[in-house]
């Protein structure tokens, strides 16, 4: 069992907690994630790491209440525990010889952004961060950016806070005035990260997509988190958690992650319509 | 006394009946039949059965025990080389290994071995209440990585020794294949809980949640005093046709469809787990695990399900009474057939129709035998102009799979064939001092069986090491 030692609302549908898990805090780096299951019966969802203290052996993951699962997660309070937490999976994002880095986090993204922004803060980067979010309510993680990025750019889709609109519209400013990146690393929903790609695509600036598809072991063994990479026209076939997360924006297709994002759907509504209705009814 | 020419029948759930539930398919010898049976064993002075057993289980003398109804004995017999038998019982490839050398089978059916060594495990697990016999330790750690078959064998027989076994497993639960691979229906999953709580009685611990390569490497094992490693760590990543249309939503590895049915439960009404049941399912491949797939599917409630197999009945290399209950069961076998494309739907004047991206069939192309190829049976040849669809929703590619490179990558020095299988030499022992490995991780995808006998090779090796030392 795996013991939750702090808990906090970020805003009314992301939570932070720290779990305690000594071996994962000992190896994490930023980019890889871990597994969970909430309960014996549970399903294993991944979550990226969002810090680590090797120290006290605990790991940070925010995480988004959008389904089942997520919400029983979020009825764990401290001193409680969960029953799986397995990792660190995936590869940890690429950091050598990049000096000067963007980093575009948007919503619920923006957890697993920090991280990185942090990482390359230390090894002494060049940091300009672009977070977005729906609107003021949503916000997580202004503080913990602005500490770490050399330039902060905050956007929200409906101006209730800083600037007014999406997050490529500060990029492609900044693109234009002449400004380059070593790399733009972009994570967030699949159609921010396309968009952020193509923005980049006519100033030749390099750029990195942290994908999160469908997975059950997150070791290799299902096949269920395939992506597809286009490389001069040839397709071919990546599993994110041993191959990914983090891939070459260029190669990927988008279209296809979106659509396989969505295969469970109506199931997903249905579990979560029907946890919420459990909680309710236990209330 | 004259010889009964044939076995005795096994008594299985009606296939009509058993196509909607997951409960198991054989039921199992009653006490009478297995006496009956075990009376048709000639007990032969030189036992060329046990030579067929990759873990020589010392089956005259078990079985001669059967005879005399002292069915604890039999199970103890068993016990002493084999660390699964209720598992054995039921998923070996008898009829290729002991039953195959039986001297009845010179001129009649061999001994039923398989269905008496499960009646022996039943009994025991049903009846016994004596507890294993916990080895005085000797003060050697020895670290298994992975808990499937080779690796429980490994570890069982090495805490037998005295040895302080750690085996750490990936998952949530141990038992590798045996849990997420084999379905309930061939192996139910309280049959492998009882093994694995048998080994832990002998004082093997289990630490699930740890991945080798990733959250501790095996240099690390090392460092933390374990003094040998056994890497049991299967064949893990699923190979795909690579045909246009294989990342359409329904196309499945079976892999990831058993995994979802066994391990996460979705085979249970009960379960939150989702997976695309109903409708019309292709499994594409011959395998064990391709019946397995097909069968589950069959379960969770498809209305009809194909076995899509590029060579005839005669080269399909599944368990002939695997194919046979599949069969049973309304399995459509589509043999010389094989997939070139997977159809998806595609509303070109609604990019937000729900449908779209999700499988419609499955594309075929008819195949005849021709010359045989380097593993000696004929090689499949597409018959020009021969395409046809089949409408179906859910694609299940079981065409095998591939070493995990998780470890390799991690570990300097540890040699690996072209296609990723661990190098070994005949006792077990990789390139690096110490480290041992054996089951699909050597071999590629293979029987539960010969990595058991994988595992107890190198049990006796690192044995052998240590003692040496």
């Amino acid at each position: 069992m795996y013991r939750v030692v702090s808990k906090r609302a970020l805003n009314p549908t992301v939570t932070q907690m720290e779990i305690e898990s000594p071996l994962v805090a000992r190896k994490a780096r930023p980019g890889q994630f871990i597994i969970l299951r909430v309960d014996e019966h549970g399903e294993r969802i991944p979550l990226t790491v969002a810090g680590v203290n090797p120290e006290s052996g605990t790991v940070k993951i925010i995480f988004q209440i959008v389904g089942a699962t997520t919400e029983l997660l979020n009825c764990k309070e401290v001193g409680d525990s969960i029953s799986d937490f397995v990792g660190p999976l995936g590869l940890p994002t690429h950091t050598d010889g990049i000096k000067k880095v963007c980093i575009v986090g948007g919503g619920v993204g923006c957890a697993i952004a920090m991280p990185v922004a942090e990482e390359f803060h230390r090894l002494g980067a060049d940091v300009t961060s672009i977070i977005g979010f729906r609107n003021r309510d949503l916000l997580i993680l202004e503080d913990e950016f602005r500490a770490c990025s050399n330039r902060l750019i905050v956007m929200t889709d409906d101006g209730s806070y800083a600037r007014h609109g999406n997050v490529t519209i500060p990029l492609k400013e900044i693109l234009d005035s002449g400004e380059r990146f070593d790399q733009v690393i972009t994570i967030g929903p699949l159609i921010m990260m396309k968009f952020v790609t193509l923005t980049c695509q006519p100033y030749g600036v390099p750029v990195t997509v942290s994908m999160n598809p469908i997975m059950v072991d997150g070791t290799g063994m299902c096949g269920g988190c395939r992506v597809s990479l286009i490389r001069d026209g040839e397709r071919t076939t990546k599993f994110a958690c041993v191959d990914g997360p983090d891939f070459n924006g260029y190669e990927i297709d988008f279209d296809e992650a979106m659509s396989r994002g969505r295969i469970y759907m109506p199931f997903e509504r249905e579990a979560h319509a029907h946890v919420c209705n459990l909680l309710k009814q236990a209330q | 006394m004259a010889i009964i020419p044939q076995k005795h029948a096994m008594p299985v759930q009606d296939p009509t009946e058993r196509g909607h539930n997951f409960q198991e398919v054989a039921l199992g010898y009653s006490r009478e039949t297995a006496i009956a049976e075990a009376k048709r064993c000639l007990n032969c002075k030189n036992k060329p059965c046990v030579s067929g057993c990759p873990v020589n289980v010392n089956i005259p003398e078990f079985i001669s025990k059967i005879v005399l109804e002292d069915f604890e004995g039999a199970y103890e017999t068993i016990a002493s080389t084999s660390s699964l038998p209720a598992v054995c019982g039921r998923v070996c490839p008898q009829e290729t290994q002991c039953e195959c050398h039986c001297t009845l089978a010179k001129k009649f059916e061999p001994v039923a071995v398989g269905r008496l060594e499960r009646f022996v495990a039943d009994w025991h697990n049903a009846n016994s209440t004596s507890h294993a016999h916990v080895a005085e330790p000797n003060g050697h750690r020895v670290a298994i990585v992975g808990s499937g078959p080779s690796g429980l064998t490994c570890a069982g027989d090495l805490a037998r020794l005295g040895y302080s076994v750690t085996v750490f497993e990936a998952l949530h639960a141990a038992g590798g294949v045996l849990l997420y691979g084999i379905p309930e229906f061939r192996l139910p999953k309280r049959i492998v809980s009882k093994e694995v709580q048998t080994l832990k009685e002998l004082g093997v611990e289990i630490a699930t949640n740890v991945v080798i390569g990733k959250t501790l490497t095996i240099d690390e094992l090392f460092a933390d005093g374990y003094e040998a490693v056994f890497i049991g760590s299967g064949a893990g990543l699923p190979n795909f046709m690579r045909i246009p249309g294989e990342s359409l939503k329904g196309v499945y590895s079976a892999n990831e469809f058993l995994t979802r049915s066994n391990l996460m439960a979705a085979y249970r009404e009960d379960s939150s787990t989702p997976i695309m049941k109903g409708g019309k399912v292709a499994v594409v491949g011959g395998g064990n695990v391709a019946m397995d797939a097909a069968r589950t599917a069959l379960r969770l409630g498809a209305e009809h399900v194909y076995i899509v197999y590029r060579r005839s009945m005669d080269e399909l290399p599944a368990r002939r009474e695997e194919v046979e209950h599949a069969q049973e069961e309304g399995i459509d076998f589509r043999l010389l057939c094989n997939p070139v494309e997977v159809l998806g739907y595609n509303n070109p004047d609604n990019p937000r129709d729900e449908r779209n991206g999700f499988v419609t069939g499955l594309r075929c192309v008819k195949m005849e035998l021709g010359e045989p190829d380097a593993s000696g049976r004929r090689r499949p040849v597409a018959i020009e102009g021969s395409e046809f669809d089949l409408d179906v929703d859910v694609v299940i590619i079981a065409i095998g799979t591939s070493p995990n490179p998780l470890i390799k990558s991690t570990t300097e020095g540890l040699e690996t064939t072209r296609w990723g299988g661990i190098v070994v030499n005949e006792a077990g022992l990789t390139s690096r001092e110490g480290i041992y490995a054996g089951g699909d991780a050597v071999t590629g995808a293979a029987t539960v069986i010969s990595a058991m006998g994988a595992g107890k090779l190198a049990a006796r090796s690192i044995h052998a090491y240590l003692c040496g030392k």
